[in-house]
């Protein structure tokens, strides 16, 4: 059931995708809005509706070019191409305001075991201002959302959800968090409206930023978290991203968002980059993004995050939706997200992926031409069986067929910063 | 035939027009875009300024060529036919070649790939004939006008990279046998395609 709603979805996309885009051609406009990925989102709203980051007037006037995302009006690219954008950020270094996206801390004794019902990762066992990817589950086994979760301490929890799932992501925390609290236990929830998030990254990040803080950047590492102020400004600062790249997300008091934006950007070589190429970096990275290469139709198992459901949690599944992971461990899934490397046109959301007998196998959900390894990488699900690397499958871009083998991911190795 | 001078490669060619053409807008006299527009191919081509920004004269960048032209202006070429769609077409005689503009290409970006049609087809006017990807996006390209595809432009395969740097020259894609001379009138010049992109 799961994999048919995805089938069913990327068939609908599809055609939006492969032919809406046109132009050299008249539909420029949309093809901009088309860039980054996020395809229904960014269209279910009109650009007179659109919300804007503290930041908007800075990135007009640095150059961007700015687009409807998620219902904001986000820079896309700035003077730089994006070809020439994603490959700053792993030569120096990049910043990406990404401050559409949303904080949100649970506090109360039972944070902790609030946000692990509604999560597949062990939160309790983490160390304290240390964090973890995880799936925000449904009743389904599907994702709701896909988030990094930290362990703030033993009472207080912090998750940063995605732009488009906002209101999604609330009306079922506060549906859950409303019976708990009528169950009398204890925890609340803050969402961080007020500050906007900047993720800084790339190999120049850690040491641009230590100019700006006092703590010691190198005593940090991958998914460690701390509250601290950078140039004076009391900031969250995590140790992860969505780039593949070492570097720290940011969470920043509105107020203090240019003044730490412009003071990044004179301490160092870092340079300012859309969601263009961070788009294309998370490509690489081999990282999902929500909505297109995983949805509320597709398990965590069958999006190849097993790893994010904690061994601890896996006996029990004591977690929304667990009774099908539970099923989905011990019998296996159907899909399977893959990595391809394809040749001919570069295939996109809605290419269908074949086998070598020309039969259809699964779709690709997200894919381009990776600027790093200049070939077209892509992700898709394909059915059990054909998900082992170095298998050979097809790709049908436009009626055209062309050679694809799967490919482990990432395509461009991490490099996270670790012990 | 372009100048020596403006052939040091593609980009630095598009950058010289950029240029150029701020100088020429600005009403300075002599200044490079003069020459090119004399030496230009497309014979006695003038380069117009297709976004109305900010315009500099030769003087004040020094005749040094500065980045700070290669966005927000893209030029067209007297003598062309356009289709609201950024395609040009220039004819010659029953032929016409046929790409797509400046201002296409940097709109679209970092072109990728491209696919053009088999030598020997039949294109339609206003309908596809091939594909331009970039890096995030695949577009459809459109003819401006019907007939059979003569001779198509194999170089971009290898280097889709030319659409961006020399769109009007070493970009071109396609020649096509003009079947109905009366697409042409359909598309505009290249003051009334200016005005179009300014909209």
């Amino acid at each position: 059931m799961a994999s048919l709603t995805l089938l069913k979805w990327t068939a609908k996309t599809a055609s939006r995708h492969a032919r809406s885009l046109v132009g050299a051609g008249a539909r420029l406009a949309e093809l901009r809005a088309v860039n980054a990925g996020l395809d229904g989102i960014q269209r279910r709203f009109a650009s007179t509706d659109l919300l804007k980051t503290e930041l908007y007037d800075f990135h007009v006037n640095k150059g961007a070019k700015m687009v409807p995302f998620a219902g904001y009006s986000m820079p896309i690219q700035y003077q730089d191409s994006i070809m020439d954008s994603t490959t700053y950020c792993r030569e120096k270094g990049s910043i990406f305001d990404v401050s559409h996206m949303l904080g949100i801390t649970l506090s109360g004794k039972d944070a902790i075991s609030f946000i692990e019902s509604l999560i597949v990762s062990d939160i309790a066992a983490l160390k304290d201002g240390s964090g973890c990817l995880s799936i925000l589950m449904n009743e389904q086994g599907g994702a709701i959302d896909d988030t990094v979760v930290t362990k703030v301490d033993g009472e207080n929890v912090y998750f940063v959800v995605n732009a488009g799932n906002r209101e999604k992501d609330l009306t079922h925390i506060n549906a859950h968090l409303a019976k708990w609290k009528a169950d009398g236990k204890d925890v609340s929830i803050t969402t961080h409206e007020d500050r906007g998030i900047f993720a800084v990254q790339g190999p120049a990040a850690a040491d641009t930023l230590q100019k700006l803080v006092d703590i010691d950047l190198s005593k940090m590492y991958f998914s460690d978290f701390t509250v601290a102020p950078i140039d004076g400004i009391e900031s969250f600062i995590t140790r992860t991203g969505y780039t593949g790249e070492d570097g720290f997300e940011l969470s920043i008091p509105s107020h203090g968002a240019k003044q730490i934006i412009e003071a990044l950007l004179s301490a160092g070589d870092l340079k300012l980059a859309g969601l263009g190429a961070r788009d294309s970096l998370r490509l690489e990275a081999g990282l999902c993004l929500y909505g297109n290469d995983m949805d509320d139709g597709v398990s965590p198992i069958e999006a190849g995050l097993t790893w994010t459901i904690s061994k601890s949690r896996r006996e029990e599944c004591a977690f929304v939706g667990g009774d099908v992971i539970k099923k989905q461990l011990a019998d296996g899934v159907g899909i399977r997200r893959i990595g391809l490397i394809c040749k001919g046109a570069p295939a996109r959301n809605g290419s269908k992926i074949l086998n070598e007998d020309g039969e259809e196998i699964g779709h690709i959900t997200s894919g381009g031409f990776s600027p790093c390894l200049k070939k077209n990488i892509a992700m898709g699900y394909v059915k059990k069986g054909y998900q082992k690397s170095g298998t050979e499958l097809k790709v049908e871009v436009r009626k055209r067929v062309s050679d694809a083998v799967v490919t482990k991911m990432p395509f461009v190795p991490a490099k996270y910063y670790r012990p | 035939m372009l100048s020596t001078s403006v052939r040091q490669g593609a980009r630095q060619l598009r950058l010289v027009r950029n240029v150029a053409v701020a100088a020429l807008a600005n009403g300075s006299a002599q200044p490079i875009g003069a020459q090119i527009a004399q030496s230009c191919e497309f014979g006695s081509a003038a380069l117009v300024p297709l976004k109305k920004t900010e315009l500099v004269s030769l003087s004040q960048v020094g005749g040094n060529i500065l980045p700070f032209a290669a966005r927000g202006y893209a030029t067209v070429v007297d003598g062309l036919k356009y289709a609201e769609s950024h395609e040009w077409a220039k004819v010659d005689g029953e032929t016409a070649t046929i790409g797509i503009t400046d201002f296409a290409q940097s709109e679209l970006g970092d072109v990728v790939y491209v696919e053009l049609p088999e030598v020997g087809a039949t294109v339609e006017a206003k309908e596809t004939f091939g594909v331009v990807e970039s890096v995030k996006a695949a577009s459809d390209v459109y003819s401006p006008v019907t007939g059979e595809v003569v001779e198509v432009n194999d170089a971009l395969v290898d280097d889709p990279s030319k659409l961006n740097s020399e769109p009007f020259e070493g970009g071109w894609m396609m020649k096509v046998k003009v079947s109905d001379a009366s697409d042409l009138d359909g598309l505009m010049d290249s003051a009334a395609y200016s005005a179009s992109c300014d909209e």
